[in-house]
């Protein structure tokens, strides 16, 4: 009956490689969470724009004009008012601009939020550069405090030619609980 | 050849067997365990479908007639999430079970302690999923895809439970597959080459691998979701950086693949019936093989095309939406050579035929409307609307259940000895033809005409379609209890078969005793090119 052994080891051997491949699965299903951070960043696709831009010499192309609106929205959860202070700005790619949001807190509480951008179209995203943002940090806002949150932006002269228009909406997002966990997104 | 082998030599009676309640907990023949999952996944279908039914009455009528709408949304959920992980999955686990080894000449299963233990954790996934419908809260009402942030966020407490379910299920699908690949790796018999497999054995090795590659992920994602609602993670959590896009990208890359091993076994169904009813051997043999194999591989790249409306880049947008009408060119070699199969052929029509040859038609159907849900400016429209319930219920029952069905009759004189009665049988496959188009057809116009999926209420306009789907869909439940009647029946009582049933059937299967005996293949048959299936 030695084949017998050598069956039993045979199948034993395969179902623990075939194990194996689940566990790779598992451990790759897990990766798809970076991986998808990396394809967003390297396509910029979420709409998540990336970090702190350098603004270098400007070169202004002043024959070219494009819309960028700004949105506000609050998640459910934060008591606060948070609006753009000017919603809409003609630009010309290469140009500087200064923009601000106000923020109100109507709770009896010091709250801290955190917001997250999201720009539309997706693909515009790796041509418009954020020189400083609210959102590269948390906000701390004590009760009933009221604060002007400042964002200072550049939009890429390679900015492609059928893009006109740049819709850019931020969402705050209570985190006064996470805060331990110390997260900071752009 | 495997331990069991040796053990039989002590048998005086080849068919000794354990007898009572302890037969069936300890049990590692591959029958017994094959015909447990049956059970149950005929157990989970009744109350899969008597969920649907709630449904149904709710939908009878536009308005509020019975229940309020979170109990509508936790039937939606657990409706599907019932058919899928506990009716058509472990089905198909059962018929892999009984068949596999008696088709490749194996004694048993290759891993039968394994295998005891894949079923048997079984009804505990579902007693835990079940359970959560009668708890604070709520059971899941986020629909069985689960998206985050409803199924995070927004959860009820329930969902850990579902969580936890998921993962024994997945514990319990991965287990049987790599018990399947395994078995037909190292167990056949001895000229039994992989181009000689019968194509049941064939669709069923390549939904094993399916599953192996994609069930941990789920198992990762529902992991993460625990995490998620529970230790401070922020895989799904917009404010900590996470995505719930992210969420869809990885619930649907195990979900693409997932809809396909739903399917794969039913396409070896069909190509083991219809060359015995058609009574000739079955067209493109290699093709089958490897149109089987590419409809696997693409699985795996076009999981996006479920979330179209996500905000995907065209470049995105384009490609899911070309790889996923490539899957249709691997399918339409399918569907050409089962239909060549039967051209000219000396075709009868019992039981068995029907129920494939519905499943012939009535999947093209269901193809249509997916290669129309493919195209990606047209899925605006449709996205979440009836129509992809339509056209995922028409690959699903006419697809799935029916070739489980179609098995069921076919073997069923192999697994008890006895015939059925054709003429219920008829009535059976008649009935389900009739209702199955009234439950779903309508779907597609409604669905076209704008009406949501999942919702309890709807515009008066939908009303007609909606009350033609709910009398078929009463129909067609009501059916399934003749089904189960039939089966029944003929356990108990009907003319004794033959060793080989079905004149036209061709397999080792057919080479044994009717009903097989509880032990078969302990020496292994040896397949030459003249008994060789194909």
């Amino acid at each position: 009956m030695s084949e017998t052994n050598t069956v039993q080891q045979r199948n034993t051997k395969l179902a623990l490689k075939l194990a194996g491949i689940a566990l790779g699965m598992t451990a790759f299903g897990f990766a798809m969470v970076p991986m998808y951070d990396v394809f967003c960043d390297v396509f910029g696709i979420n709409g998540k724009s990336a970090g702190q831009a350098e603004f270098t010499a400007p070169v202004i192309d002043t024959s070219r004009t494009v819309t960028v609106e700004f949105l506000a929205a609050v998640d459910r959860g934060l008591p606060w008012d948070f609006a753009p202070v000017v919603k809409k700005l003609q630009v010309h790619p290469g140009e500087l601009h200064h923009v601000s949001f106000t923020v109100l807190n109507h709770s009896g509480e010091r709250v801290v939020s955190q917001a997250v951008p999201s720009l539309s179209p997706g693909m515009a995203t790796l041509y418009f550069n954020k020189t400083e943002c609210f959102c590269f940090n948390n906000q701390p806002l004590d009760a009933h405090a009221s604060a002007e949150l400042p964002m200072s932006f550049f939009v890429d002269t390679q900015l492609p030619a059928e893009v006109q228009t740049l819709t850019l909406s931020y969402t705050l997002y209570n985190i006064t609980d996470k805060l331990h966990a110390g997260v900071a997104v752009n | 050849m495997g331990a069991h082998a040796a053990h039989d030599h002590h048998d005086d009676q080849h068919d000794h067997k354990p007898t009572g309640i302890t037969r069936w907990l300890f049990t590692t023949n591959h029958k017994d365990i094959g015909t447990m999952y049956l059970w149950f996944a005929f157990t989970m279908f009744l109350t899969g479908g008597f969920m649907a039914l709630l449904i149904r009455a709710e939908l009878f009528q536009p308005g509020l007639q019975f229940f309020e709408p979170s109990f509508f949304n936790q039937m939606t959920t657990v409706h599907g999430l019932v058919m899928v992980f506990g009716a058509v999955m472990p089905a198909f686990t059962g018929l892999a079970n009984w068949l596999i080894p008696m088709m490749i000449g194996a004694p048993d299963m290759a891993l039968p302690r394994m295998n005891n233990w894949s079923f048997w954790i079984l009804p505990f996934a579902f007693l835990l999923l079940i359970s959560s419908l009668f708890m604070e809260g709520g059971g899941p009402n986020f629909g069985w895809t689960f998206y985050a942030p409803l199924s995070t966020t927004y959860g009820p407490p329930s969902t850990d439970f579902f969580i936890f379910s998921v993962h024994i299920m997945g514990l319990s699908s991965i287990m049987g597959a790599i018990n399947v690949i395994v078995t037909v790796f190292n167990l056949r018999a001895p000229g039994m080459t992989l181009m000689r497999m019968p194509l049941f054995v064939w669709t069923w090795l390549i939904t094993a691998f399916l599953l192996i590659m994609v069930m941990p992920v789920l198992a990762g994602v529902v992991t993460m979701m625990l995490t998620d609602r529970h230790f401070g993670t922020d895989f799904f959590n917009a404010a900590g950086g996470g995505d719930p896009v992210l969420f869809q990208h990885v619930f649907w890359f195990f979900g693409h693949p997932e809809v396909y091993i739903m399917i794969l076994p039913s396409f070896g169904i069909a190509s083991a019936i219809i060359p015995a009813f058609a009574r000739k051997p079955l067209f493109g043999y290699a093709s089958m093989v490897y149109a089987t194999s590419s409809i696997a591989f693409l699985s795996f790249v076009v999981w996006a095309h479920h979330m179209f409306t996500v905000g995907m880049p065209l470049g995105g947008e384009l490609f899911f939406m070309y790889a996923t009408m490539l899957i249709a060119v691997p399918t339409g070699v399918k569907i050409f050579n089962w239909v060549a199969t039967m051209w000219q052929g000396s075709m009868t029509f019992e039981t068995p035929m029907l129920f494939a040859i519905a499943f012939v038609i009535l999947f093209t159907i269901g193809g249509f409307s997916g290669v129309m849900l493919a195209m990606a400016p047209v899925d605006f429209q449709y996205h979440d609307t009836y129509f992809v319930v339509a056209h995922f219920h028409y690959v699903l029952f006419p697809g799935a259940i029916f070739g489980t069905i179609a098995a069921v009759y076919y073997w069923l004189p192999k697994w008890c000895g006895n015939r059925y009665d054709e003429f219920w049988g008829k009535v059976h496959f008649w009935l389900s033809m009739i209702f199955v188009n009234l439950t779903f057809f309508p779907m597609h116009f409604s669905g076209l005409a704008g009406m949501p999926r999942r919702i309890p209420d709807y515009n008066v306009m939908f009303a007609d379609f909606n009350m033609m789907s709910s009398i078929g869909a009463f129909g067609l439940g009501l059916t399934q209890l003749l089904f189960l009647w039939i089966v029944i029946k003929c356990i108990r009582s009907g003319p004794k078969a033959a060793a080989k049933p079905w004149e036209g059937a061709h397999g080792l299967e057919w080479t044994i005793p009717s009903p097989a005996p509880y032990h078969t293949f302990t020496t292994p048959p040896v397949i030459t090119n003249e008994n060789a299936h194909s």
